[in-house]
């Protein structure tokens, strides 16, 4: 059973684009300006095998032509049973066949062979457009260019020995750190509300 | 994944049957579902708790919330309303009971995904019988088992379990697979779970007893052990932990008020704790571990381990490979496509072989096989991580007393023939099915 669903219905270019397929309304999309797509996602209903076809922008006058970006790609590895019949199925540009740029029309075909089931589709159909680049950060200069180290302050007599108080205290440090680690994530679960457990029946809601 | 269907139409109502009935049986017996205990009875209970199996309770007015053929109506009746189930007969009908079109594996799919059950590999409960030298098999066999066991590989032991384990290394070879170690703050843990049980009483209570009652205590394997379950159990429902195995368990925990403060979320709470509870045979889910672990706190972790890795699965509706939906699809599939001839029979008898095998899959096979076979199929599980082998050696079974089983003319001389599996040796059964029967 083979139904391709074709149209073009008008929609303004959103980052995100959503729509609602009918089964019996010819579904796809087209855009005012042509965009560069990043991902399609959406949520299988039964559907065994998806096509995606484009109609990409062109500078010359010549009409755009379509072309084929996803071919047959298996939703359900068995169509007759019910594996993959309700996932959600995310598809990237590096997964598609062309180039996503300048996409002016966008034509998904369903194709479910299995007699089994009464209807098949996509829902929650989500198109992203490629977003802008992040722009690049300077880092200040003092992060990528560390001070050297300075000279040690003489030692005020009667004080201790800095370097062995502080290995003293480094010791002192990684013993706590251990018995933090060792500390153990078990919670001795607690059931009841402030002691009280007095229950008469079960809720339905 | 769960399928929508399975998810909202049957498991919710499945459950909202389980709640009604508990309810019903507080305001008949008026009981409440849980209370403090009083002083002098915590302190009588602390006393007895080594022996709690002496208690004779009258447990007259208790019933089962369910047995596991009620469960299987429920999954006789799923239906997917997006399924193509006409009248006429197609090339998918299926001629067994469940109706959902699940995903499962055929006996090529069994074979790569079994292999180590092959002909040519060793097998404990095979290669280690009287008759065969321990050098061809079985010395090299335990020798490998210590050193998993020295080097403590929890993914070696798994792999090495396929073969099956030997019965001096089990115990810990389980431990280590399940990542079961017997820290302090365990044995903690568990004495505060003792020390809820003696605190608070709860009505599920008086189901584990019955349910101990009526099934271990009559079993000559297991009666022995009783005071060890209800030492498990009774702690098991106040564990709180096995809540988090609902992330991935399509059911939800019962829930209740404190009372007086109906519908206010702050006295919103579980029950049993736990989330579970228990239906008849539940309690034969620890019993087979009491031949391996005697120390009451490491008993219990490996029993909640087990619980919530594979046996919950056998008691919810879900898509699961290893969920019993899956598990009763397999059965039926593997006994249509190989044993033609006998499945066409039992149904023309009125004799649907699901109804028979449905109960020894819910339990695993606890209480049918004899414990030495038991356990040698309990390796399995924790070896492939699946439940799948439990629907493969219902078919088996089938298969092996398929002649008698061709002779009958009713679901109850069918029910008689396969009433008796203490004396069948799972692994052999298991190895002709998969590799030795000619498809």
């Amino acid at each position: 059973m083979n139904y391709p669903h074709t149209c073009c219905l008008p929609i303004p270019t959103d980052p995100a684009v959503q729509l609602k397929l009918h089964q019996d309304l010819p579904s796809g999309c087209s855009f005012q300006t042509p965009v560069t797509l990043q991902e399609i996602m959406f949520k299988n209903y039964y559907t065994a095998f998806l096509t995606i076809r484009v109609r990409q922008h062109t500078s010359t006058h010549t009409p755009a032509k379509w072309v084929t970006c996803l071919r047959d790609y298996c939703l359900m590895p068995d169509p007759h049973s019910e594996e993959g019949a309700q996932e959600y199925v995310s598809l990237f540009k590096h997964q598609m066949l062309c180039d996503m740029a300048q996409v002016l029309e966008l034509r998904l075909i369903l194709r479910q062979p299995s007699p089994l089931w009464l209807s098949f589709t996509v829902e929650e159909l989500q198109i992203f457009q490629q977003g802008p680049k992040s722009p690049s950060m300077t880092f200040p200069k003092w992060l990528s260019h560390p001070v050297p180290c300075e000279q040690p302050t003489p030692l005020l007599e009667g004080l201790p020995d800095p370097s062995r108080v502080s290995s003293e205290v480094q010791q002192m440090w990684a013993l706590t750190e251990m018995i933090r680690a060792s500390h153990t994530s078990t919670r001795i679960g607690r059931f009841d509300v402030d002691g009280c457990y007095d229950l008469n029946l079960l809720s339905y809601t | 994944m769960t399928l929508t269907v399975l998810r909202s139409t049957r498991q919710g109502s499945w459950e909202k049957r389980i709640l009604k009935s508990l309810n019903s049986m507080c305001t008949e017996l008026s009981i409440p579902l849980a209370r403090k205990r009083p002083v002098g009875e915590q302190k009588e209970l602390l006393n007895k708790w080594n022996e709690m199996g002496t208690d004779e309770p009258d447990l007259s007015l208790f019933r089962p919330v369910y047995a596991p053929k009620d469960f299987l109506e429920v999954l006789i009746n799923l239906r997917n309303p997006n399924y193509e189930s006409g009248d006429s007969l197609s090339f998918r009908t299926h001629l067994g009971l469940i109706q959902v079109p699940l995903k499962v594996k055929d006996i090529p799919e069994l074979k790569e995904f079994f292999v180590e059950l092959g002909l040519t590999t060793g097998q404990l409960g095979i290669d280690d019988s009287t008759q065969v030298p321990p050098e061809l098999f079985e010395n090299e066999h335990v020798r490998i088992g210590q050193k998993v066991l020295t080097e403590q590989d929890s993914a070696a032991a798994q792999q090495y379990i396929r073969q099956g384990s030997p019965t001096a290394l089990r115990a810990e070879l389980w431990a280590l697979i399940l990542n079961i170690s017997s820290h302090p703050e365990d044995i903690l843990y568990y004495e505060q779970l003792k020390t809820n049980v003696i605190q608070h009483d709860l009505l599920v209570d008086s189901l584990i007893y019955k349910d101990v009652k009526l099934t271990a205590s009559n079993d000559d394997y297991y009666f022995v052990f009783e005071d060890y379950l209800y030492q498990v159990l009774l702690c098991f429902s106040r564990d709180t932990s096995v809540l988090s195995h609902f992330a991935y368990n399509s059911a939800s925990p019962p829930k209740s008020y404190i009372r007086g403060k109906l519908g206010l979320e702050e006295y919103a709470v579980f029950y049993p704790p736990n989330g579970v509870i228990p239906f008849h045979g539940f309690s034969m889910y620890v019993a087979p571990l009491c031949f391996l672990y005697h120390e009451p706190s490491k008993l219990y972790q490996i029993f909640r381990e087990m619980y919530v890795r594979f046996f919950f699965r056998l008691h919810s509706i879900s898509s699961h490979p290893s969920g019993i939906v899956s598990l009763c699809l397999l059965f039926e599939t593997l006994l249509q496509t190989y044993l033609p001839q006998l499945f066409y029979h039992l149904r023309e008898i009125g004799a649907q072989p699901l109804r028979i095998s449905f109960k020894w899959m819910v339990r695993a096979f606890s209480g049918y096989l004899a414990t030495d076979q038991l356990l040698l199929l309990w390796d399995r599980i924790l070896g492939y991580n699946s439940l799948e082998i439990l629907a493969v050696l219902a078919a088996a079974v089938f298969a092996f007393r398929a002649v008698n089983l061709m002779e009958v003319t009713s679901l109850a001389a069918a029910e008689a023939v396969l009433a008796d599996l203490s004396t069948l040796k799972v692994m052999p059964l298991l190895q002709i099915f998969l590799f030795a029967t000619v498809t």
